[in-house]
C-alpha cells in the first residue's frame, strides 16, 4: 500500500507518472510500557509486542535524537551490546535488514529466531543493569501534503536541497516499507518513466542510509543527481 | 518587524520553520490551553513563556493560565515532587482535601474556558485534579509530568493516577519515567530556548568579564560544572576528578557554579562538604550565583574548556545540553538523560568514577583539535534535537495524532 500518490508501473512504454506529490512527516514516540531487564523478557515481550513498536525500534531512529554516527542501526543491537554487554548477539542483531522482509511480522520471527538461537547457546541469562531496561516504543506518524509537485526528474534534482530532512526520512526511508518492492519514492517514481532513468535508479540504489543522518542522506542524494545531470550535459 | 518565528528560523533552519508551519495547518484556530502552577521561574515556566507565542504565531488560539493557593497547597504539592522523585513522604489528609479544593476552585473560576478548549495541557501534579472537576470538558486532555518519576512513592503515585487516568494521554520526558496508564505516553525529551539569556549568542567582551569577576586566568584552562549542590550530582567527585588531573596539568582550574541553598539544609551540608574539599586549593573556584544569573552561567560555559555533569543520578540534565549548546564537549555521569546527550566519543566522554572524569579532562586538554571537533559535534547534536522547537513539533504532532485517534499512521489531506 502506498499513501503518496506518486503513480509507478514497470512497463517500459508507458505514459509519463503523475507529478511527483512532495510529502513531509512526523514522528511522535509512544511508550508501550513494556520493559526487559533481560533477554528472555526481550524475547517475550517481542512476542506481544505491537508491530508499530518494530518499526520504531528499527526506522524510528532516524527521526529522533540520535547521533549522526551511530554504532548499530537498530535499538535492539544497541541494547544488546551497551545493556547486555553481549557483543556477539549484538553483532548478529545488526546485520538484520529490515528491508529484506515484506513484513514487520516476519521482521519480529527473525529478531525472534536470533535471539532465541542466542538463548539456547547461552549457560546463563544475560541481565542488563537495574537502569538499563530496554523499553519499548511505538511511533505515530503524521504524514502531510506540502502540496509541491514535481514533474521531471531534472526538477526533483533541483527540490531536493529544499526538502526537510523529514520529508527525506519519509520519501527515502519510510517509502520502503510502504511499497510492494520496499523501493523508495524516488527509485518508485523514476521507474514510471520506462527505461530512461534506468541509470539513476541503479545509483539510488547504491546508497546506504543506516549510518548517515538524514542531513547526510539529503547530501548524498543532491550530489548523486547533481553528478547524474552533469554528466548527461556533458555527454550531450 | 521580526516574529518570533523567523528569530528561531535563524538558529534552527528555516525548514525547521517550515515544517512548523505546514504540521500546524490542521490545527489553525483550535483552542489550547496550557495550566501550570507558577509564571515566572522554574523550568516549566521557561519553557511555556516561549512555546504559547510560538503557538500563537502558528495560528493557534493559545492561553496560559496558572493554578494559585495558599501556603498549604504548595506545601501538598512539594510532598507530590519530592514523592515522585521517590522521597519517602506521607502527605496528611488535610493537604490532600486542600490540593482537592483548590483544583476545584480553580476549575470553577475558569470553566468555560476548560470546558470550550480542543487541548488542555495540564503540567505536573500542581493542576492535576482539575480534570476531576470538569466534567463537561469536550477536548483532550492531556497530562505533562515534567519530573523524573522513574520510582515514585507508590502510595503518592497512587493518589496522583487516579486523576492522572482520567486524562487521554501524558507526555514523560524518558521512556523511564513513564508509567503504567492505559492512555498513551508521549515520550518528548526537554529542550532548551537558544535565544534565553542563558543560551543567546554574547558577545566576546561579556564572555571576559567573568574571568576578572571570579579570580579567573583567562590563559589557563578551565573545567566546569553547573549545578545545584547535591550529593547526587557528585561535587566532591569533580573535585577528585580536578585533584587528580592536576598532577599533570598544574595550570588546570576548576570552577563548580550552583544557586544557594538556604531552604536545603541537605545542600547546605552538601556546600560545605564542598568547600572543605576545596580548602587551600586557589584554584577551585566554588560559586554560589543567584537564581537569576543566567547571563553569567551563559559565560562561564562559553569561557570553560570542559564542562562537567559528573552526576551519579540524573533525570535529564539540561546543563548538559547548555554546554553542549556551546559547542562544549561535556564529560557526564553514566546515568539518566545524560546518557542520550553525551555520546561517548563524540559529543563528549561519559564516565563512572572521579578517575575516570580526570582521565578525559586530560586527553582533550591535550588534544584540541580533538576538543574543537567534540564541541562541534555537541552543538550540532542539539541543534537537530534539544532545541525549542524540536518539542513544539513533538507537540504539534501529539494533538494531531490526538485528534485522529491511537492509528500508528495518520495521512493528512
Amino acid at each position: 500500500m502506498t499513501d503518496n500518490n506518486n503513480s509507478t508501473n514497470n512497463n517500459s512504454a508507458k505514459p509519463a507518472p503523475v507529478p511527483f506529490a512532495v510529502k513531509d512527516c512526523a514522528l511522535a514516540a509512544v511508550a508501550t510500557g513494556l520493559r526487559a531487564q533481560n533477554l528472555r523478557e526481550l524475547r517475550d515481550n517481542l512476542q506481544r509486542i505491537h508491530s508499530g513498536s518494530i518499526y520504531y525500534h528499527f526506522w524510528g531512529g532516524l527521526l529522533r535524537p540520535r547521533f549522526d554516527d551511530p554504532e548499530f542501526n537498530n535499538d535492539f543491537a544497541g541494547w544488546a551490546r551497551h545493556g547486555l554487554h553481549d557483543t556477539s548477539l549484538a553483532e548478529r542483531l545488526s546485520v538484520i535488514d529490515p528491508t529484506d522482509y515484506t513484513d514487520l511480522e516476519s521482521l519480529r520471527q527473525e529478531l525472534l529466531d536470533v535471539i532465541e538461537e542466542r538463548l539456547d547457546e547461552s549457560e546463563w541469562i544475560p541481565w542488563a543493569r537495574s537502569d538499563q531496561q530496554f523499553h519499548f516504543i511505538r511511533s505515530q506518524i503524521v504524514v502531510f501534503d506540502t502540496h509541491k509537485r514535481i514533474s521531471s526528474p531534472h526538477e526533483l534534482a533541483q527540490a531536493i536541497p529544499g526538502m526537510s530532512v523529514s520529508s527525506i526520512y519519509y520519501h527515502f526511508i519510510d517509502a520502503r516499507r510502504r511499497t510492494e518492492d520496499s523501493l523508495d519514492d524516488f527509485e518508485a517514481w523514476l521507474d514510471g518513466f520506462g527505461s530512461s532513468y534506468s541509470d539513476l535508479s541503479k545509483k539510488l540504489k547504491t546508497i546506504d542510509p543506516y549510518f548517515i543522518s538524514l542531513s547526510e542522506l539529503r547530501q548524498q542524494l543532491i550530489t548523486l543527481f547533481k553528478n547524474y545531470f552533469k554528466n548527461i550535459k556533458e555527454e550531450a | 518587524m521580526t516574529t518570533l518565528l523567523e528569530s528561531y528560523a535563524k538558529v534552527a533552519g528555516e525548514d525547521v520553520i517550515d515544517h512548523l508551519r505546514q504540521l500546524s495547518v490542521p490545527l489553525k484556530g483550535m483552542k489550547v490551553l496550557h495550566i501550570n502552577s507558577t509564571r515566572i521561574g522554574g523550568g516549566v515556566a521557561e519553557i511555556l513563556t516561549k512555546l504559547v507565542p510560538l503557538q500563537q504565531e502558528l495560528g493557534l488560539d493559545v492561553k496560559w493560565e496558572v493554578i494559585l493557593g495558599r501556603s498549604d497547597f504548595y506545601q501538598c504539592t512539594k510532598y507530590f515532587h519530592n514523592a515522585l522523585q521517590g522521597s519517602h513522604v506521607e502527605i496528611p489528609q488535610n493537604l490532600l482535601k486542600v490540593y482537592e479544593q483548590t483544583n476545584n476552585d480553580f476549575a470553577d473560576e475558569f470553566r468555560e474556558m476548560l470546558e470550550e478548549a480542543d487541548f488542555v495541557f495540564i503540567h505536573d501534579p500542581q493542576p492535576a485534579a482539575v480534570l476531576k472537576f470538569c466534567p463537561n470538558r469536550k477536548g483532550r486532555w492531556i497530562w505533562r509530568c515534567h519530573i523524573d518519576g522513574s520510582h515514585p512513592n507508590r502510595q503518592v503515585w497512587k493518589y496522583l493516577r487516579d486523576f492522572v487516568s482520567e486524562y487521554d494521554a501524558s507526555i514523560f520526558s524518558l521512556a523511564v519515567f513513564s508509567q503504567a496508564l492505559s492512555h498513551p505516553q508521549y515520550l518528548i525529551p526537554p529542550s532548551i530556548d537558544p535565544l534565553s539569556d542563558k543560551n543567546k549568542s554574547i558577545s566576546a567582551k561579556e564572555v571576559r568579564a567573568v574571568f576578572p569577576d571570579f579570580d579567573l586566568d583567562p590563559d589557563r584552562p578551565i573545567i566546569l560544572q553547573v549545578s545545584r549542590f547535591d550529593k547526587f550530582k557528585d561535587p566532591i567527585g569533580v573535585i577528585q576528578s580536578y585533584k587528580l588531573t592536576k598532577r599533570f596539568i598544574p595550570t588546570l582550574q576548576l570552577v563548580l557554579a550552583g544557586g544557594e541553598a538556604t531552604d536545603d539544609p541537605e545542600g547546605e551540608a552538601v556546600l560545605k562538604e564542598v568547600r572543605g574539599a576545596a580548602s587551600g586549593d586557589p584554584d577551585i573556584h566554588v560559586l554560589l550565583l543567584p537564581a537569576d544569573a543566567h547571563t553569567t552561567i551563559n559565560a562561564l560555559q562559553r569561557a570553560s574548556d570542559i564542562v562537567l555533569q559528573k552526576s551519579i543520578k540524573e533525570g535529564f540534565g539540561l546543563t548538559v545540553t547548555e554546554a553542549m549548546w556551546k559547542s562544549k564537549p561535556v564529560i557526564g555521569g553514566n546515568t539518566g538523560g545524560i546518557r542520550l546527550q553525551v555520546i561517548d566519543h563524540h559529543t563528549g566522554f561519559l564516565v563512572n568514577t572521579p578517575e575516570g572524569a580526570a582521565l578525559r579532562i586530560r586527553y582533550l586538554l591535550h588534544h584540541r583539535n580533538k576538543l574543537k571537533e567534540m564541541g562541534k559535534k555537541a552543538r550540532d547534536f542539539v541543534r537537530e534535537n534539544f532545541l525549542l522547537t524540536r518539542q513544539l513539533r513533538e507537540h504539534l504532532t501529539l494533538m494531531v495524532g490526538l485528534i485522529h485517534g491511537a492509528e500508528d499512521r495518520i495521512v493528512l489531506g
